[in-house]
């Protein structure tokens, strides 16, 4: 099996496969437990959020454990608008978020919210200079993606979080779902408030998450209970699942610094072998995140590609996964200007860290032959 | 000294039987069962023949399953969700005081959007009365929430008695069945319920999963949005291993359902035999013989839980006063106040223990003999 759809999920980590059996195991208590056993999963939970606060360089009492990313998302859009909409009702976003960000911002809309979507350039980028000019004195939040999931275009957070340090009423929320282990970014300082992080797309476990919440950032929280994470998310801790994304953030931490160069040179590859297979584009911008390649068929059906691959256990993308129910064109491809043929042809290969040079080639060769044999029989 | 749990109502561990189903999936099915190749269709597979074991240990239909995080995601969903999509129906919403603060903190931000909630008292039973319900009753009513098994006294509440009232109302009845599940029967059409909450780490199962039952008929308003999960009442990318792991654990927890009630029952009565026999004092909170056998929930005068825990924590025994604690300090538990007046002894002076798989015969008895012994020494001063 060749698995290419990275950016849809991963495969978990052995070494964090192994850290949440033992978890599992060996330390099932319920942290808000007061006895031994609960002591002891307290301490576990402790030193968990210690480590994922260490390899993001922020401090424990401003990482929450969340279910995953879309979660992370609605917790911090939904949380800051309930939380401060007194003091405005503005939020500004862009017209290629993810639907986890999207739709939620849509929902505030029916609650009175103003929301403003950003265009994006040919590159699928929103630009800084935009985001400036649509701040207005009842603006209470940006919430910006870092990498695109489609297309790997990368957002300008850092001068992003420069304008919005400016204004240190409003609110800079970043869904960096994607871009984590891939593209280093930096939260201290940034002018980053929050921060959506889902280990899925890291090698670490489904239903896992972390919201890194500033730690003089207010929000109103999207469950009730028992209070757990500082009353910000209620509900049981999944101990196992807080430990799994601690191992699996400092894992791909550390893969992000040793192996950046080899997963951009297989990138390089794939960006240069596309370039050559006549009747493909490619629609990811040249300086694009370094997992994440888009390309278009144009005049064929994507899932027909798919399925040709599929066969010879090739796993790659249409749409993002969330949204590849539905027919029609890529939201993304479409915002950034590309005409139909090639907004409803899109493909997406999603890179990781173990993927092999070898396998790109077999990839490659396939696809070549995919759409040869299609041309064929079209003919 | 072996400390032995008593806590089970707190969490579970996990069954190694559900750990060992969940490897599979990470290695074999990880894929994210949106995607439209192979890969990912075997994944949703693994998810839809999940859903349809959760479905059919409540008499539901597999669609009518939400797949959440936990059972305090789900009680918000079942209580925000209709609330905020049925306010054209009416403004009133019935709950209970006893209820989980899953539901009691969710009824209490309702209150803040402008919601009118009745919260029903309960007795010294433990237990609501359903004339209770039928006089709080309105036509503006939308929502009733009341919980199957409480978790503190493990006092069974009339489920099924609601739901033939409520037959014949436009609001919708939701239970909260977190503590019942597995060792009572939950058919959702004998108790007439619309929408049933139940968590994965209560019944062995993995942390972090859990499901609404959510008739087809119910209109929901979800809590988070993204994509199209969960028929968009849930979005977010589907936890697979999960929900496999919590499939082993219903499958486990029905198989074993009458014997682990027989064990359960052997416990307490071998826990509750062991404290007579040391003489010492103690008073059962709710009624006896209305409890689930696998909590129970004592009451020693003269003396106070606070020390009573750390006395228990020191000789290894793990049990709770039944209530969320904040920062090492035990607050009276709502539950018992609510029962027997928040200025009543009882309320500061409760301990629930609650067996389940870590028990057996021996520790059982062990942990009673170190409870008999710590409570006589704290009250033969
Ligand atoms: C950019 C982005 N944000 C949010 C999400 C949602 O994360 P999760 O699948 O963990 O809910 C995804 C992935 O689906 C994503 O790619
Ligand atoms: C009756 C009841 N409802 C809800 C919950 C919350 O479930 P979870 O811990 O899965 O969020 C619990 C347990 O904490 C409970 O006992």
């Amino acid at each position: 099996m060749i698995y290419l759809d990275n950016s849809a999920t991963t495969q978990p980590d052995p070494e964090v496969l192994a850290s949440f059996e033992q978890v599992a195991r060996e330390f099932f208590a319920n942290p808000s437990s007061i006895h031994q056993f609960g002591g002891k999963a307290e301490q576990l939970l402790h030193a968990a959020r210690k480590q994922v606060a260490d390899s993001l360089k922020v401090e424990p009492a401003e990482i929450v454990f969340t279910s995953g990313g879309t979660e992370g998302n609605n917790m911090a859009i939904k949380g800051i608008a309930l939380e401060h909409q007194d003091r405005g009702r503005h939020i500004i976003t862009s017209e290629v978020e993810h639907p986890a960000v999207y739709e939620a911002c849509q929902s505030l809309e029916k609650l009175g919210f103003n929301i403003t979507y950003l265009p994006v350039d040919e590159n699928g980028t929103v630009s800084a200079a935009n985001v400036k000019r649509a701040i207005r004195p009842d603006t209470i939040l940006i919430t910006l993606m870092h990498v695109n999931n489609e297309i790997g275009s990368v957002m300008p957070i850092r001068e992003v979080g420069n304008i919005a340090k400016q204004h240190p009423k409003l609110f800079f929320h970043v869904d960096d779902v994607q871009g984590l282990g891939k593209m280093p970014l930096t939260l201290k300082n940034s002018g980053i408030d929050l921060c959506t992080y889902s280990g899925h797309k890291i090698h670490g476990m489904k239903g896992t998450g972390i919201l890194y919440v500033d730690k003089r950032t207010r929000l109103f929280p999207l469950m009730h209970g028992g209070e757990q994470e500082r009353a910000l998310r209620s509900g049981t801790e999944n101990l196992a699942g807080a430990v799994a994304m601690a191992k699996a953030l400092r894992l791909i931490k550390q893969k992000e610094t040793d192996q950046a160069k080899r997963l951009q040179g297989m990138q390089d590859y794939l960006r240069s072998e596309l370039a050559k297979l006549p009747g493909v584009e490619i629609n990811s911008p040249a300086d694009a995140a370094p997992h994440i390649i888009n390309f278009s068929v144009p005049g064929v059906k994507p899932e027909v590609i798919i399925h040709m691959l599929g066969e010879k256990e090739i796993f790659i993308s249409t749409k993002s996964a969330c949204s590849s129910k539905q027919k029609d064109e890529s939201k993304v491809l479409a915002a950034c200007g590309f005409e139909s043929s090639r907004s409803t042809s899109g493909l997406r290969v999603s890179l990781s860290y173990e993927n092999t040079q070898a396998e790109l080639e077999t990839f490659i060769q396939a696809l070549s032959e995919a759409i040869q044999q299609f041309k064929e029989v079209m003919r | 000294m072996e400390a032995i749990y008593l806590d089970h109502a707190a969490t579970t561990p996990m069954d190694p039987r559900v750990l060992e189903a969940m490897q599979p999936v990470y290695q074999e099915v990880f894929g994210n069962p949106s995607s439209v190749h192979s890969f990912g269709r075997k994944a949703r597979q693994w998810l839809d023949a999940a859903r349809r074991v959760m479905a059919g240990s409540i008499g539901a239909n597999e669609k009518e399953i939400i797949f959440t995080s936990g059972g305090t995601e789900a009680d918000n969903l079942a209580l925000i969700g209709t609330a905020m999509a049925n306010r054209d129906k009416g403004n009133h919403i019935i709950t209970t005081v006893q209820e989980h603060h899953a539901t009691l903190h969710t009824a209490e931000y309702l209150e803040t959007q402008g919601f009118k909630v009745t919260f029903l008292p309960v007795d010294e039973s433990g237990s609501v009365k359903v004339e209770h319900l039928e006089q709080a009753l309105r036509d503006d009513t939308i929502l009733v929430s009341v919980m199957y098994v409480n978790n503190e006294t493990g006092v069974v509440q009339p489920i099924a008695e609601i739901g033939a009232v409520l037959r014949d109302h436009q609001a919708y009845f939701h239970t909260d069945a977190v503590q019942a599940f597995g060792l009572l029967d939950l058919d959702v059409t004998e108790l007439g319920v619309d929408m049933l909450t139940v968590s994965s780490h209560k019944i062995n199962g993995p942390k972090g999963i859990g499901f609404l039952y959510a008739a087809d008929h119910v209109k929901l308003q979800a809590l988070q949005f993204g994509g199209e999960q969960e028929r968009k009442r849930r979005p977010g990318t589907e936890n697979v291993p999960g929900a496999v792991g919590f499939q082993k654990a219903v499958e486990l927890a029905q198989k074993n359902k009458e014997a682990n009630q027989k064990r359960y029952q052997h416990f307490r009565q071998l826990f509750l035999d062991e404290l007579r026999n040391e003489n010492i004092r103690f008073d059962v909170n709710g009624e006896e013989t209305a409890t689930v056998p696998s909590i129970v929930n004592l009451s020693f005068p003269g003396t106070n839980v606070e020390t009573l825990l750390m006395n228990f924590d020191l000789d290894g025994v793990a049990a709770s006063s039944g209530s969320a604690c904040t920062a090492g300090s035990v607050e009276p538990s709502h539950v018992l106040s609510a029962m027997f007046g928040s200025d009543h002894a009882c309320t500061t002076n409760s301990i629930r223990f609650s067996f389940g798989s870590y028990n057996t015969e021996e520790n059982v008895t062990e942990a009673a003999w170190r409870v008999a012994r710590i409570v006589k020494r704290l009250t033969e001063r």
